[in-house]
């Protein structure tokens, strides 16, 4: 193999072979992180505006959308009827115009009422088109259990959207990536169907998250959507995961790295579509145990995926079968023992992680 | 027959009609060619569901006049008519029916789904369904301070829909420059308006958004024409949405293949096609005569066999593309 060297930058002296100086940060929660690189886009291109139920003076049910009504006005900041299709479908129309909408589906469990604009029309248009008419628009919504919310109101739901073709779906965990991944949501070309959990937006009204508050590059900050990251570096078993979960999934790792039952690896999807493969791949060949916790439905969705793509791959990397910690085919239930049953609870994911290190 | 339009205005009408006729009696011709003896949907040059718009022409050809390039139109499942008469590339439309690489969509869309956006036009399989992006485009041009207008277009069928009413509402309440048209060719498939629709036209459904609502009878192509005229002044002016329902005709099957077994008035169908109607209005006034007809019939052939000619020379896409464009 010949290298080409012309091309390589000097090394002597070039500042890229520095250190870098570390980002400046400030700490936010995630809402507030998602809320300020929306914000950072509106001011930096005028064809981003914001529309859904209640992202007005309410500021987003979820607080998604706090404060941005103030900073931008009523003409892009644009409270809507509750009229899902209505709305939805009138920012994938606006969106083929070359704007860019923010459009807020309040809970994803509401898709029912919409969903023919959702994957008939902004996913499809740009393959029908043949590549001539762009979607460029983020359908940002709030999923997940956890507060009795009942079987209407809690679900995640991302392999729902996953299943379909023509849309991207990004699930952040933390507050600097659901910052990096809003800016590349709007900036893609494509639609991006942003799934934020409602336990790591840091409400005030929520349980306490200690997750939910992190470290944000006040610059500008992009995580390009696609790329896993290793939230935590391991070598025993790996844990594939992502919003919440990942959460769940670091304080049961540092619990078992502290009493030396196992050095776990947690690797954060932070996005499903595309799905990062390789990452995946890469982790479990050097661990050779998988556990996936998924808070969406178990069946036919997202864990069966990742364990086909192993299948596909060379399953003889695992060296023991898989472990799935989802939500057991049932809706989710409201009364806290039987919702706190079907959830992917950290002591699910503890007893999976021990059943993959423990000799057979 | 109004006096109230030019005779200019009225020798396109007759002409933008004429195309489309000529064009879905092409597109008849070359979707059935090949499928004889035995009929099979998917068999053929033309493969698929076919929808053809023949009757229907007055709607299309009376709205689309006061539309310029800018102006967007949805239109539906039978969209034919209205690419037609809003300037959509008749070579690329035609090599989208003919799923060729030179079409609107390089193949991946079909009849149902035409999009060409230099002329702003798209049209959905889903009924009612471009409903709500007609609102969206609309939106974008008022946020962008211009006068453009935006069609949506449905069957009566569609006027049943949460999508038609949720549109309305929106578009009611944030003043969209939006012309919503309801194309009322009585059938919905095979179910009659009466057995469907609870009001007597949905004309009448625009007072439920604050919004004018306007019935044209008779497939009346001037009265298309100035109803159109109206709602669009409306519209640019900054006076928000209009409904207009015209009862139309569908002259052929609801898709090729129909046998219409259960279409009462099939025998009298014929008698109301729009276009002799139209024609012999024409030559009565003095504005068309036998030479006249000639002309407009000979260039809207040559216009639409070209196209024809122009879809069947372009390749079949490869398949190992199949892949593209999912994303951009």
């Amino acid at each position: 193999m010949s290298i080409d060297t012309t091309q390589q930058p000097a090394t002597e002296g070039d500042p890229a072979e520095q250190p870098a100086a570390a980002p400046a940060t400030k700490r936010l929660n995630t809402a507030k992180a998602m809320v300020e690189a929306i914000a950072r886009e509106m001011e930096r291109d005028e064809d981003v505006f914001v529309l859904g139920e209640d992202v007005g003076a309410y500021g987003g049910i979820f607080s998604s959308t706090t404060g941005l009504l103030d900073r931008f006005g009523p003409e892009r900041v644009m409270d809507t009827p509750i009229s899902e299709t209505g709305f939805i479908g009138a920012a994938i129309g606006a969106a083929t115009e070359g704007m860019r909408p923010i459009v807020e589906l309040m809970f994803v469990d509401f898709f029912g009422v919409c969903m023919d604009q959702i994957y008939n029309h902004m996913a499809k248009i740009h393959f029908e088109s043949g590549g001539n008419v762009k979607v460029p628009m983020v359908l940002m919504t709030a999923v997940g259990g956890g507060y009795s919310d009942g079987a209407q109101h809690s679900q995640c739901l991302w392999g729902t959207f996953a299943h379909l073709p023509g849309m991207k779906v990004v699930v952040p965990s933390n507050p600097a990536d659901a910052a990096g991944l809003m800016t590349a949501a709007i900036r893609d070309d494509n639609p991006v169907v942003f799934m934020f959990h409602k336990g790591i937006q840091g409400l005030p009204w929520m349980a306490k998250n200690k997750r939910s508050i992190g470290p944000v590059p006040t610059g500008d900050h992009v995580v390009e959507i696609g790329k896993a990251a290793t939230a935590r570096p391991g070598s025993d078993v790996t844990v594939v995961t992502l919003s919440l979960s990942v959460h769940h999934a670091l304080d049961v790792a540092e619990e078992l790295a502290a009493d030396g039952t196992a050095d776990v690896e947690v690797i954060d999807l932070r996005s499903i579509v595309p799905l990062d493969t390789e990452a995946i791949i890469e982790s479990v060949t050097r661990t050779g145990h998988l556990v996936i916790v998924d808070e969406d439905y178990q069946s036919f969705g997202l864990s069966g995926e990742i364990a086909a793509r192993i299948a596909e791959h060379d399953p003889t990397i695992l060296k023991a079968p898989i472990s799935r910690v989802a939500v057991p085919d049932v809706p989710i239930p409201y009364a806290r023992p039987l919702e706190y049953t079907a959830l992917p609870t950290p002591a699910r994911i503890k007893e999976a992680i021990i059943g993959q290190v423990a000799p057979a | 027959m109004s006096s109230r339009i030019d005779a200019a205005v009225q020798r396109d009408l007759y002409d933008q009609m004429v195309l489309i006729r000529t064009y879905e009696e092409a597109i008849l011709r070359e979707y059935h060619a090949d499928k004889k003896p035995a009929f099979d949907i998917g068999a053929g040059l033309i493969p698929g569901e076919m929808h053809l718009a023949a009757g229907q022409e007055p709607v299309a050809a009376g709205v689309c006049a006061h539309l310029s390039r800018g102006d967007a139109v949805t239109a539906t499942h039978r969209p034919h008519h209205f690419a037609i008469a809003h300037g959509v590339d008749l070579n690329r439309m035609t090599a989208e029916i003919f799923g060729r690489v030179d079409g609107l969509g390089r193949g991946r869309g079909g009849h149902m789904h035409l999009f060409d956006p230099d002329a702003h036009f798209s049209c959905s399989g889903i009924i009612a369904e471009g409903y709500p992006p007609a609102a969206g485009q609309a939106l974008a041009f008022k946020k962008r301070g211009t006068d453009r207008v935006a069609v949506a277009v449905t069957g009566e069928g569609a006027a049943n829909q949460g999508a038609f009413h949720e549109t309305l509402n929106l578009a009611a309440l944030w003043k969209l420059p939006v012309i919503f048209v309801v194309e009322d060719n009585d059938w919905g498939i095979s179910v009659p308006r009466s057995a469907s629709t609870s009001v007597a036209n949905n004309a009448e459904r625009a007072a439920a958004y604050g919004i004018p609502g306007v019935r044209v009878e008779d497939n009346a192509v001037e009265a298309v024409h100035e109803a159109a005229r109206e709602a669009v002044e409306r519209a640019r002016n900054g006076g928000g949405p209009t409904l207009i329902e015209v009862h139309t005709l569908r002259l052929w099957g609801h898709f090729e293949g129909d046998a219409q077994g259960y279409r009462a008035d099939l025998e009298g169908v014929p008698g109301k096609d729009p276009i002799p109607t139209y024609e012999a209005a024409l030559r009565e006034a003095g504005i068309l005569d036998d030479a006249a007809v000639a002309i407009t019939r000979r260039a809207a052939s040559d216009t639409v066999e070209s196209a024809i000619a122009f879809a069947k020379a372009s390749p079949e896409p490869d398949p190992s593309t199949v892949r593209d464009y999912v994303f951009a």
